[in-house]
């Protein structure tokens, strides 16, 4: 397929073409590339890895040479909206944005099903992993790690009842990373205990043929655990067993990453808390690769909150370590994630990494005190955990008594636990005792195989029917469809007036879904704002109306409110009147200019306004202001009155007036511009000056309105300014 | 079981090991808790492990699940899914992937299961 073009949309009906025909580019996992004190602008990083072909930076980025640092730890987001060819656009967004481990979740209920999936139906809650879906999203990742110049990890889950399925399927489509941890079917999925380990041997066997990085479930018991904060010694026990299983199946240590928690949050005191609980991990599982989650179990509906969770959770990360950091939508605890929360999630985590890069040459952790102690205590309890497994009679049995999330901190016990039985849950009954003559005549089996009564070799068992798929792909059955109704075509062809780029919806999962967010300060109590607040979004013609965060500010003055609803209408782009943007002048050519006509400014903040900054960048010749041109300018500070300003103009024959006004309560800043354009022209000065202003809350159309020649909004700069007012005085001197 | 937290008494045998002991201890003991889960991986088989065997030997996903099928009913699981289609396609002189088309139609299953006799 032909390389994508940074400002043409991505070709989905064209991924999905010919997918029968797919092969993956690579196998197994990919780490980022450290660069040693790597200069980037004028700073030097001490942690960081190869920077991306082509990206979004920070927004503050503009004023450090739009570097685009990136950071050691590979970036993971998860995006599952239940429309995969939706997420193919979020997964290019999110690359864009420092992501190089997309994880898809998996529909619900798909862990029940027994056998694996087919085709393209919607999820919910997730995606149906198919192998169709898994091609078309692997497809495009490959042209998207070719636009960012840096490889993408595709990630999702080997679990349920169709594990080996679905492990041998990922072997085959190239899938990078994977979640399998036969405690997660076992402990909260509810399949059979014996069935869910003795499954696991051959998905891991799989997996480590495939180098497919894998990643643990030990996070969940922080989740479900009424006082997640307890569960440490039972999180490091977990780790320790699908770890240690894993290695002896045969993936190597560099490929099994625990997913590991901090396990609480603020109001407690997460740091000193969590941090013991991270390096008593570490210690412990010094051969793995630490995946660090964020904390979802006290999300609520506050993304700022999340934000400042997430980040808490990244200190304890840069303080330790994590080799893949995972990111957590803020926006989890309302609903599936929306694009605009996965890329918020993804600079988060890149703002942060980078703001603390090079920090641990710098300081280190105490070797003695309460860090150490509290470190050598979670590290014994683990211990004692793992000693009474052993007493009660191994692993099933501790399931079957309620050893696992227990709220209490072992070896206190609240009796609380999950406890399934040896002889129950789903797939019970279902296990077969190999024979002697047992054979399976492929690659990567586990366990016993008698290859060797057909001659066969017990290294090479699928020499027997001459290559199995892993070594023949052409042995691959690729199925498309299955359900003629529900299917990416049909979804597709429903929104197609909006994929060619003739109508317009907003969105914020879906193509088209028409989904909105309102924030607004309503002065009531919060019982009152929530309803408040629907009967609003009704007068405005939103569809589904619906509350997602309410925050009091005070009981009686009132509450913060966000909203989300559906606008019922489209906007067609072909009758959209675009103004077309302005070209700005040359350094050169405005410095030629000037020099063949000197110019003289007259400027200030006016009205009671003491906001300076805005106005001397655009002056001032050390910000790179229009002093640099040869523009004479007679600055005359700050809370300077309209009437002042336009007299000086007329004192200091100013060919032109600017002003800066920052303030716009009450549309005070428009109500200025209009008072210095009327002042001009009673002076009798209007046809001989040029009158400029600007301000963070300026619109250039707006600005126009009120009767001067241009306005200046954010991110204006001293050369738009000088560019626009050279420009102007030819068009007046061509007069 | 409710328990009250008697850390300070079970901690006793374990409260002199260094760090570096402690570790040790731990991975022994871990271990030992994995040891009999790897023996049961190793001698059994369940209903996906042979659907992916299956898969594996170019069987469609639509396909393997009627096979595993017919391999519980005919008490042949002991023998391996993918050996019963090896089996049956080697006596049959027929492809593997024909052998599992007739398989998954419910067809040829006495023959298979005979070649298992004996």
């Amino acid at each position: 397929m032909k390389e994508l073009k940074h400002n043409e949309k991505l070709d989905i009906e064209n991924i999905l073409k010919d997918l029968d025909k797919y092969e993956p580019r690579r196998k197994g996992w990919t780490w980022r590339e450290h660069v040693p004190r790597q200069q980037m602008g004028p700073f030097i990083y001490l942690d960081s890895s190869k920077p991306l072909k082509n990206g979004v930076p920070l927004p503050p980025a503009k004023y450090f040479e739009n570097i685009d640092p990136q950071s050691m730890p590979v970036i993971t987001t998860e995006i599952a909206s239940g429309r995969f060819e939706d997420d193919i656009r979020r997964m290019r967004m999110a690359a864009w944005h420092g992501a190089d481990h997309i994880m898809v979740i998996r529909t619900a209920g798909q862990s029940h099903m027994d056998g694996l999936m087919e085709g393209t139906p919607q999820g919910i809650g997730g995606v149906p992993i198919t192998r169709k879906q898994v091609r078309a999203q692997r497809k495009a990742l490959d042209l998207i790690e070719d636009e960012v110049g840096r490889p993408i990890n595709y990630h999702s889950y080997v679990s349920g009842v169709a594990g080996p399925d679905i492990a041998v399927m990922f072997a085959e489509e190239g899938i990078n990373g994977a979640h399998q941890d036969p405690q997660y079917n076992v402990l909260y999925r509810n399949v059979n205990c014996v069935r869910s380990f003795v499954d696991a041997c051959e998905s891991k066997k799989v997996l480590a043929y495939a180098e497919i990085a894998q990643i643990d479930g030990a996070h969940n018991a922080n989740a479900t655990a009424r006082e997640a904060w307890k569960v440490m010694p039972e999180l490091i026990v977990q780790h320790a067993i699908n770890s240690l299983f894993s290695e002896l199946i045969g993936i190597k240590p560099g490929n099994i990453c625990l997913s590991t928690v901090p396990p609480t949050a603020t109001p407690a005191p997460c740091v000193f808390m969590d941090l013991p609980y991270a390096v008593a991990l570490r210690d412990l599982m010094d051969k793995y690769k630490m995946r660090a989650q964020m904390n979802t179990k006290y999300i609520d509906s506050s993304a700022r909150e999340a934000t400042v969770t997430h980040v808490l959770n990244m200190l304890i990360s840069k303080l330790t370590s994590a080799d893949i950091q995972s990111t957590i939508t803020p926006d989890e605890g309302r609903n599936v994630p929306w694009h605009i929360y996965n890329i918020e999630a993804c600079d988060t985590a890149k703002q942060t990494l980078i703001g603390l890069d090079g920090l641990m040459e710098m300081i280190e952790l105490k070797k003695d005190g309460p860090l150490k102690e509290n470190t050598r205590e979670i590290k014994e309890r683990a211990l004692l955990f793992m000693e009474e497994i052993l007493e009660v009679g191994g692993y099933f049995n501790a399931v079957q008594e309620g050893f696992f999330v227990d709220s209490a901190m072992y070896p206190a016990r609240n009796g609380d636990g999950i406890a399934r039985k040896i002889e129950g849950g789903v797939g019970v009954g279902h296990i077969y005792q190999r024979d002697e003559d047992y054979m399976a005549p492929v690659t990567a089996h586990f366990g016993y195989n008698n290859v060797t009564q057909y001659g066969g070799d017990p290294e090479n068992p699928s020499a027997l029917i001459g290559g199995c798929t892993f070594e023949d792909r052409s042995k691959i059955v690729y199925i498309d469809e299955l359900d003629p109704e529900d299917n990416v075509n049909v979804r597709m062809a429903e929104t197609k007036d909006y994929r060619d780029n003739h109508l317009l919806k907003p969105e914020m999962e879906w193509l088209a879904d028409g989904t909105i967010m309102i924030n607004m300060f309503l002065p009531v109590n919060k019982r009152v704002a929530e309803v408040a607040a629907v009967e609003i979004a009704a007068k405005m013609g939103l569809l589904e109306p619906e509350v997602i965060n309410r925050e009091v500010m005070q009981e009686a003055e009132g509450t913060r409110i966000e909203l989300k609803g559906k606008v019922p209408f489209d906007v067609d782009l072909s009758k959209l009147i675009i103004p077309v943007e302005k070209e700005v002048l040359s350094d050169d050519e405005i410095r030629d200019d000037v020099k063949d006509f000197p110019l003289k400014i007259v400027a200030g903040t006016v009205g009671e306004d003491e906001h300076s900054v805005g106005l001397r960048e655009i002056i001032d010749i050390k910000h790179g202001g229009i002093e640099k041109f040869g523009i004479t300018v007679e600055y005359l500070g700050t809370s300077v009155p309209v009437e002042k300003l336009v007299d000086a103009a007329v004192e200091l024959k100013a060919e032109v007036i600017l002003a800066s006004t920052i303030i716009s309560h009450d549309n005070i800043h428009y109500k200025n511009m209009k008072r210095i354009n009327d002042l001009a022209v009673e002076k009798g000065i209007r046809d001989k000056v040029i009158i400029c202003a600007g301000g963070t809350q300026v619109i250039p159309e707006e600005a126009l309105k009120t009767g001067i020649d241009q306005g200046f909004g954010r991110g204006s700069s001293g050369s738009d300014v000088a560019s626009f007012i050279v420009e102007e005085r030819k068009r007046r001197r061509a007069k | 079981m409710k328990r009250e937290d008697d850390f300070e008494v079970r901690r006793m045998h374990i409260a002199n090991l260094t760090d570096e002991e402690l570790y040790a201890r731990f991975w022994e003991t871990t271990k030992k808790v994995i040891d009999p889960l790897l023996e049961l991986g190793k001698n059994n088989t369940t209903p996906s492990i042979e659907r992916a065997v299956l898969l594996r030997m170019g069987i469609s996903s639509l396909d393997t699940k009627n096979i595993v099928q017919g391999c519980i009913d005919k008490g042949l699981m002991g023998k391996g899914a993918g050996h019963v289609v090896y089996k049956f396609s080697k006596a049959k002189n027929i492809s593997i992937k024909e052998a599992g088309d007739l398989l998954a139609k419910g067809e040829g299953w006495d023959e298979a299961a005979s070649l298992f006799k004996g």
